[in-house]
C-alpha cells in the first residue's frame, strides 16, 4: 500500500493594538489519529509562555489544547507544526454504494418502534440545524437536481459536490468567516467554508446527516514556479453518512473526493465546533490575526527549509 | 353612614365558573375546609377594612422595592409586583400527594439529564428522539460526558401546574435551569402573612424557611469545598434581567454574594470571585444565568454575561453548578409524551402526575393529528430556545392557518400541539362594595430542591392569575397577578418562623470581606470619569470665554488652551495634511459629540455607566444628581454662548459630585478607590496643564496664566494671597507647591501617599502602589530659579518631573487595576523580539 508523507506548518500571529492582561484560547491544531493518518510528529509552540496549558478531547474527539495567560502580553504566536502519514482512503462497497437516499433518509428517521444501530444513531447527531447550517427549502430544492428519486446517496452526494462546484464561483473577498451561509448560498460565490456550509445545508435539508471536515489540503505551485513557504491555507469539506460504509468525505471546493492530499484536524457540525483557534480576552483592542500555512510533501521538505528553520527536522528513513 | 357589607354576604355573590374546577369549593358543597380559617377572617370584616389591608399589601411591595421587570414595558425596567390579597389554600391531603408527585418528577428529571449528558441510554433503545437532544438549541454538546460536583444535575426545578375541571393536576411545563419564582414566593409570603396573622396560624400555614434552608445546606453541602469553608454565590445576568429584583432577594435572604459574570475568574480549572481584598475560590454557583451564556470560550462566544473557562472548572469537578450546564435541555415540552415510558425505565415506576396531553410534530402520524385536530390545540414551539408565541388553533383562520400547517410541515420536529387545559378558578380581591371577589383562571408554580436525603418540595408556591375574568393563558411576561400560595400543615404543633426578616451582623461581615472588585473598579472609574469631566468642562468655557478676543495675548491664550485640549483627547489632534476644523466647530463637538470620546458628554455617559454599576451603593441624591449632570447637554448647545451656560450647569453638577464623593458614601474598602481615582486623574490633569506654558515660550507662557488658574479652578486661591495679575511664580507656588492648596500638585500627591497605604491596608495588600519617589522629587523643587526673567532652562526641568510624575500616575492606575480588579500579573517578559 503506498503512502504519502507531509510536513505542515501553521503559524497564527495575533499583535494586540492594546495590552490583554487575561486571555483564554481553545486550539485545535492537532491532526486526528485515523486508520488512513497517522500523527507521525508534532509540536506546538506558544509564545509568551502560558500560564496554564492543558489538553484534552472534546465531544467529538478532537484534541484540544487550551491556554490562558494571567499576565499582561501584547502578542500571541501559535506554531503548530507535524509530519502526518497519509493512505488511501477507504471505497464504500458496491452495496454500500448502491442504497438509495431516500433509504438512508428513512433510516435515520425516528419510529417509536425502532432502535437505531449505534453508528445511525451518532449520525443523527449531524442531521439536524447548527449554529453556521440551517435547514431550509431552498436548499433542499436546489439540492433536487442531485437527489432525483431512487438515486443511490453516493451518487448524489457527488453530483451535489459537483453542483456546487459548477454554480459557486470561488471568491476570498465575497464573505468573512461569520457571514451567513445564507448570503453565500444567494451570491453563489464564496470560500470552502462557504460551499462546505452550503453542502451541509442541502444534505440535512433532505434528511441526511453531514459533518464539516477541517484541515488542510496539499497545493500545487503554478507550472514553473516554486513553492512558497506560507502560501497554504486551512481547508474545508464535508463529510456524508453512507450505512454499511461510514462518512464519505467530499470536498466541494475542488469536486473531489479527498484522498492523498486532505489532511484532516478534526470535524463537527459545522465551523463552529471545529474554529482551529478561539479565545476570549481581556482588553486587546482591534486586531486580526496574519495566518501562514505551508503543505509540503516529504520529498520536498529540505529544499523549502533550506535555512532550518523550523521546529521539526527531516524524517530519518524507518 | 355607608352600610358596612360583611364577607359572608359577599360569599353568597361569588359564582363559580361553569365546567370549571373553583379552588374555593363548589356551589353544592361549600367551601373546603381548608379555606375556613381564611374565610372566618374575612367574615369578621368589613369590605373597607379589607381593602386598607389589601392597600397595606400593595404598600410593602413598594415599600421592599419588589419589582418585576418587563421588557418593552412603557413603565421601563421596573414594574412593581403585584400580590392578591387572598391566598390560594392547599390542604394537607392534596399536599402530600402533589409533592410526591413533584418530587418523583424532580428525581425522574435529575436522570434524565444524567443519560443524555452520559451514555445516552435513552436515546439507544429509542424511547426519545434525537430530535430533542441534537436538534435543539438547548442540548450543550461541550457539556457531554462531564460528571457534576455533588453527582447531580438538578438542584433546584420548578414546574408549571394546572388543574383540570376534574380537579386532577397536569404538569404544563418544567424549570430545569435557572428557575425564578421561589423569591417572589417568598416574598409574597412574607407581605401576606402580615396582612392575614390569625388565619396564618390557625390553619396552620407550613413555612418555607426550611426549604430555603434546606437549599442552601446543600448546596454547601455537595459542594467541592473539602476542608475549606465553602463558598456559594448567586450568579445573576445583572439588572436588566426581569427577575432581578428576586436574584438580589434571595441573595440577601441566603446570605450569598450576588455577582455577575466579570466578578468570578476560573485560575487553573477552579473558579474564584474577585474582591478588593484578592481572589476567594468560590465552591458552589446558583446561577439565573442560562446556559448558553455561562462560558464564552466553550459556549457561546457572543456573550459577555458568562466567565471564560468556566466549563474547565465544571469538567474538572471543581465546582457545583445549580443547575449544571446543558439543563435547559429539558424544558421542552416535546418530551411530554416520551416521559410516562422513560419513568418506568429509569424509576421502574408510573409517572405519578401526568404532563398534558401534547403531540410532539416531529412524529409523522403527530404531526397529521395535530393538524387535523388544529381548532382543540394550542401549538407551542417544542423547545424554550425558540422564540414563538403559543398560537390557539381555534384562533388561527384562512392564510394565517395554511402559513402555520406550511411551517408545520416544514420544521414539524419544532412544533408541539398540546390539549387546551380549561384552568381552575380562585377568588381574587377586588374590593368593590358590590362585587368584593371575582373569579381568575390560576396557575401554579412549585419548587424542589434536591437535598443529601432526597427532593424536599416547597410547601407553597407561586400561584399565578390571570390577567382578566375568562382569560386562559397566564404569563409574567405580559405582567399579571400572583397570590400567595398557603399549605395547610398536617401536624399542629409549635411552628418558628426561622426567616431573617432584617440584616445580621453575620450578613454584615460578609459584604464587607467579599466585596466584589467591580464595585471598586466602577467606583474607582466614577472617582476618574467625573474628574476629567470638571476639568474638561472647565477648559472647554475656558476656551469659549476667549473665542470673541483679538488681541495677540487672548490669540495666545486660545492657542494654549487648544494645545491643552489636544493632549487631553479634548479636541482631535491636528492631523497632517488634513484642513483643520475651525475652532469654535470643533469646541462645540468636544462639548455635546457623543460620537468623540473625549466629549464633556462622553465622560459624563462613561461615568453614568460606571455609576449605575452601583447605583446601591449610592445615595438618592448622589444619584439623582448623577442622572442630571449630563441633561444641559442634550440637546446639543448650538453657539457658544450655550454652551458656556450649559457647562455652568455641569459645572455646578460636577462640584455636587465632588461633595458627595467626600462626605456621602460610606468608608468602607471600596470607597477609597473612588477617594484615589479622583486624585489621580486630578493629579495627571494638573500636570498636562501646568506643562503647556512651561514648554511654551516666555510670551505665549505669560498669555497662559490666566486661564490656567482658571481650569486648574485656583483662581481664587491665588488672587486672595497674592492680589495682582498673574506671574508665574505665584501660579506656579499655587498650583505645584502649595500643600494647602486642593488643586495643587503637592496637595494630590500627598494625599495619595496616606491614601494608597490605607487601600492597602484595606484590601490587604502588602505592597500597595507607592508615589513616595514622585514626591520626594516635587519636595526638593527650588523655585527660586523663577524669579529670574528668563527661567527658560527651570521651566523645562519642572515641565519633565510633572510629565514622570503623570506617567507615575498612570502606572500606579494600571497597577491597582490590575492588583485588585482584574488580578493578573505585570508582564516581566520581554515584548517579542523583531
Amino acid at each position: 500500500m503506498t503512502f504519502v508523507r507531509y510536513h505542515v506548518r501553521h503559524e497564527t500571529l495575533y499583535q494586540y493594538d492594546q495590552v490583554v492582561g487575561e486571555s483564554h484560547h481553545l486550539l485545535r491544531l492537532t491532526p486526528r489519529a485515523l486508520p488512513w493518518q497517522r500523527n507521525l510528529e508534532h509540536h506546538l509552540a506558544i509564545a509568551p509562555e502560558p500560564s496554564v496549558r492543558r489538553s484534552f478531547l472534546d465531544c467529538f474527539g478532537n484534541r484540544i489544547t487550551k491556554i490562558h495567560f494571567t499576565a499582561d502580553h501584547e502578542y500571541l504566536e501559535i506554531v503548530s507544526e507535524f509530519w502526518v502519514e497519509l493512505r488511501n482512503r477507504p471505497k464504500p462497497s458496491a452495496s454500500a454504494a448502491n442504497v438509495p437516499w431516500e433509504t438512508v433518509r428513512d433510516r435515520l428517521r425516528y419510529r417509536a418502534d425502532r432502535k437505531f444501530p449505534p453508528d445511525h444513531l451518532q449520525a443523527t447527531a449531524f442531521r439536524f440545524v447548527s449554529t453556521n447550517v440551517p435547514i431550509d427549502s431552498q436548499y433542499a430544492a436546489y439540492a433536487r437536481e442531485a437527489f432525483l428519486p431512487g438515486r443511490p446517496l453516493v451518487e448524489a452526494a457527488d453530483a451535489l459536490m459537483r453542483m456546487i462546484h459548477r454554480d459557486f464561483s470561488f471568491d476570498a473577498t465575497a464573505t468573512e468567516t461569520f457571514t451567513p451561509v445564507e448570503q453565500a448560498f444567494k451570491a453563489r460565490r464564496g470560500v470552502c467554508q462557504d460551499f462546505s456550509h452550503i453542502m451541509i445545508a442541502c444534505l440535512r435539508s433532505v434528511g441526511l446527516a453531514a459533518r464539516y471536515m477541517s484541515g488542510y489540503i496539499l497545493t500545487h505551485p503554478p507550472e514553473g514556479k516554486e513553492r512558497l513557504v506560507g502560501a497554504d491555507a486551512t481547508h474545508a469539506w464535508v463529510a456524508v453518512f453512507v450505512p454499511d460504509f461510514g462518512w464519505l468525505e467530499l470536498d466541494p471546493t475542488n469536486a473531489l473526493r479527498p484522498d492523498l492530499e486532505h489532511i484532516t484536524l478534526g470535524w463537527g457540525r459545522d465551523f463552529s465546533d471545529i474554529t482551529p483557534m478561539r479565545g476570549v480576552l481581556l482588553g486587546g483592542g482591534e486586531h486580526e490575526p496574519e495566518i501562514a500555512v505551508t503543505v509540503v510533501p516529504e520529498e520536498e521538505f529540505a529544499s523549502l527549509y533550506a535555512d532550518g528553520e523550523t521546529y521539526l527536522e527531516e524524517l530519518s528513513p524507518e | 353612614m355607608a352600610k358596612q357589607r360583611a364577607v359572608t354576604d359577599i360569599l353568597r355573590q361569588y359564582h363559580p365558573v361553569p365546567d370549571r374546577f373553583d379552588e374555593l369549593g363548589s356551589m353544592g358543597s361549600g367551601p373546603k375546609s381548608h379555606w375556613r380559617p381564611l374565610l372566618k377572617q374575612l367574615n369578621l370584616e368589613s369590605v373597607d377594612s379589607l381593602n386598607l389591608r389589601s392597600q397595606a399589601v400593595a404598600n410593602a411591595i413598594a415599600e421592599d422595592g419588589v419589582t418585576y421587570n418587563v421588557y418593552e414595558d412603557p413603565r421601563g425596567d421596573s414594574r412593581p409586583w403585584e400580590v392578591d390579597l387572598l391566598p390560594l389554600v392547599l390542604g394537607a391531603d392534596e399536599w402530600q400527594w402533589l409533592s410526591k408527585a413533584v418530587a418523583q418528577r424532580a428525581e425522574l428529571l435529575d436522570r434524565v439529564l444524567a443519560d443524555l449528558y452520559g451514555d445516552q441510554s435513552l436515546l439507544k433503545e429509542g424511547l426519545m428522539p434525537p430530535a430533542l437532544v441534537y436538534g435543539q438549541a438547548g442540548f450543550q454538546w461541550p457539556c457531554q460526558g462531564i460528571q457534576p460536583a455533588g453527582g447531580r444535575f438538578l438542584h433546584l426545578y420548578a414546574l408549571d401546574l394546572a388543574r383540570a375541571p376534574d380537579g386532577g393536576w397536569w404538569v404544563m411545563a418544567d424549570r430545569t435551569q435557572a428557575p425564578s419564582g421561589a423569591g417572589y414566593a417568598l416574598q409574597n409570603r412574607l407581605v401576606i402573612s402580615r396582612a392575614f396573622p390569625a388565619p396564618f396560624h390557625n390553619l396552620p400555614v407550613t413555612n418555607l424557611s426550611e426549604f430555603f434552608q434546606g437549599f442552601q445546606n446543600s448546596l454547601a453541602g455537595m459542594s467541592p469545598a473539602g476542608t475549606e469553608s465553602p463558598l456559594c454565590v448567586l450568579l445573576t445576568p445583572g439588572r436588566f434581567n426581569e427577575t432581578y429584583f428576586e436574584h438580589v432577594f434571595l441573595a440577601r435572604y441566603l446570605g450569598l454574594p450576588l455577582v455577575e459574570g466579570q466578578d468570578l475568574t476560573v485560575r487553573d480549572d477552579t473558579v474564584y470571585l474577585k474582591t478588593l481584598q484578592g481572589l476567594r475560590r468560590v465552591h458552589a454557583i446558583y446561577r439565573r444565568l442560562d446556559d448558553g451564556f455561562c462560558d464564552p470560550l466553550e459556549l457561546r462566544a457572543d456573550s459577555v454575561l458568562g466567565i471564560p473557562g468556566l466549563l474547565g472548572a465544571v469538567r474538572a469537578g471543581k465546582v457545583l453548578m445549580a443547575n449544571a450546564l446543558g439543563s435547559g435541555v429539558l424544558e421542552s415540552a416535546a418530551l411530554f409524551g416520551f416521559l410516562p415510558e422513560i419513568s418506568k425505565k429509569l424509576l421502574g415506576s408510573p409517572l405519578a402526575m401526568p404532563s398534558v396531553a401534547s403531540w410532539w410534530c416531529g412524529e409523522k402520524p403527530a404531526l397529521d393529528y395535530v393538524i387535523e385536530h388544529l381548532d382543540e390545540l394550542v401549538i407551542k414551539p417544542a423547545f424554550a430556545s425558540m422564540r414563538m408565541e403559543p398560537v390557539f388553533g381555534y384562533q388561527v383562520k384562512g392564510e394565517e392557518r395554511d402559513a402555520l400547517i406550511k411551517k408545520m410541515h416544514a420544521h414539524p420536529h419544532a412544533f408541539v400541539g398540546q390539549e387546551l387545559v380549561h384552568l381552575s378558578q380562585a377568588p381574587v380581591w377586588k374590593g368593590e362594595r358590590d362585587q368584593p371577589l371575582a373569579t381568575r383562571s390560576i396557575g401554579l408554580r412549585l419548587f424542589a430542591a434536591a437535598t443529601p436525603s432526597g427532593w424536599r418540595v416547597m410547601p407553597g408556591g407561586l400561584t399565578r392569575v390571570a390577567m382578566d375574568e375568562g382569560v386562559e393563558v397566564i404569563s409574567m411576561q405580559r405582567g399579571g397577578l400572583s397570590k400567595d400560595t398557603w399549605v395547610q400543615a398536617r401536624y399542629t404543633g409549635p411552628s418558628t418562623s426561622l426567616i431573617k426578616k432584617r440584616l445580621q451582623v453575620s450578613d454584615l461581615l460578609d459584604g464587607e470581606r467579599d466585596t466584589p472588585s467591580r464595585v471598586g473598579e466602577n467606583l474607582f472609574w466614577m472617582g476618574r470619569h467625573s474628574e476629567r469631566a470638571e476639568c474638561t468642562a472647565r477648559l472647554l468655557r475656558a476656551a469659549f470665554n476667549r473665542l470673541s478676543g483679538h488681541d495677540q495675548a487672548s490669540e495666545e491664550a486660545l492657542l494654549g488652551l487648544q494645545q491643552a485640549a489636544e493632549q487631553f483627547g479634548t479636541l482631535p489632534e491636528a492631523e497632517e495634511d488634513a484642513v483643520p476644523e475651525p475652532l469654535p466647530e470643533a469646541l462645540l463637538k468636544a462639548v455635546s459629540d457623543l460620537k468623540f470620546p473625549g466629549s464633556v458628554a462622553s465622560i459624563l455617559q462613561a461615568l453614568l455607566f460606571n455609576a449605575s454599576q452601583v447605583r446601591d451603593r449610592l445615595s438618592s441624591d448622589n444619584w439623582h444628581t448623577l442622572n442630571r449632570v449630563g441633561k444641559p447637554l442634550s440637546p446639543a448647545p448650538a453657539t457658544p454662548d450655550q454652551s458656556i451656560r450649559a457647562l455652568n450647569l455641569v459645572l455646578l453638577d460636577c462640584v455636587s459630585l465632588a461633595g458627595f464623593a467626600m462626605d456621602d458614601i460610606t468608608r468602607d474598602a471600596s470607597w477609597v478607590f473612588l477617594v484615589i481615582g479622583r486624585r489621580l486623574e486630578r493629579l495627571a490633569n494638573l500636570c498636562t496643564l501646568i506643562c503647556v506654558p512651561l514648554f511654551s515660550d516666555r510670551f505665549s507662557r505669560h498669555a497662559m496664566l490666566e486661564w490656567l488658574l482658571e481650569v486648574a479652578n485656583s483662581e481664587v486661591t491665588y488672587r486672595t494671597r497674592y492680589r495682582r495679575t498673574p506671574e508665574l511664580l505665584g501660579v506656579l507656588h499655587t498650583l505645584v507647591m502649595d500643600a494647602s492648596n486642593p488643586h495643587s500638585v503637592m496637595f494630590q500627591l500627598r494625599q495619595l501617599q496616606k491614601d494608597l497605604p490605607e487601600m492597602g491596608r484595606k484590601t490587604g495588600q502588602l505592597f500597595p502602589p507607592d508615589l513616595g519617589e514622585a514626591l520626594q522629587r516635587l519636595q526638593a523643587v527650588d523655585l527660586h530659579p523663577f524669579e529670574r526673567k528668563r527661567p527658560d532652562k527651570a521651566c523645562e526641568a519642572l515641565a519633565e518631573l510633572l510629565c514622570d510624575i503623570r506617567s507615575e500616575v498612570y502606572r500606579v492606575s494600571d497597577e491597582i487595576q490590575r492588583q485588585c480588579f482584574i488580578h493578573t500579573r505585570y508582564s516581566d517578559r520581554p515584548v517579542k523580539p523583531d
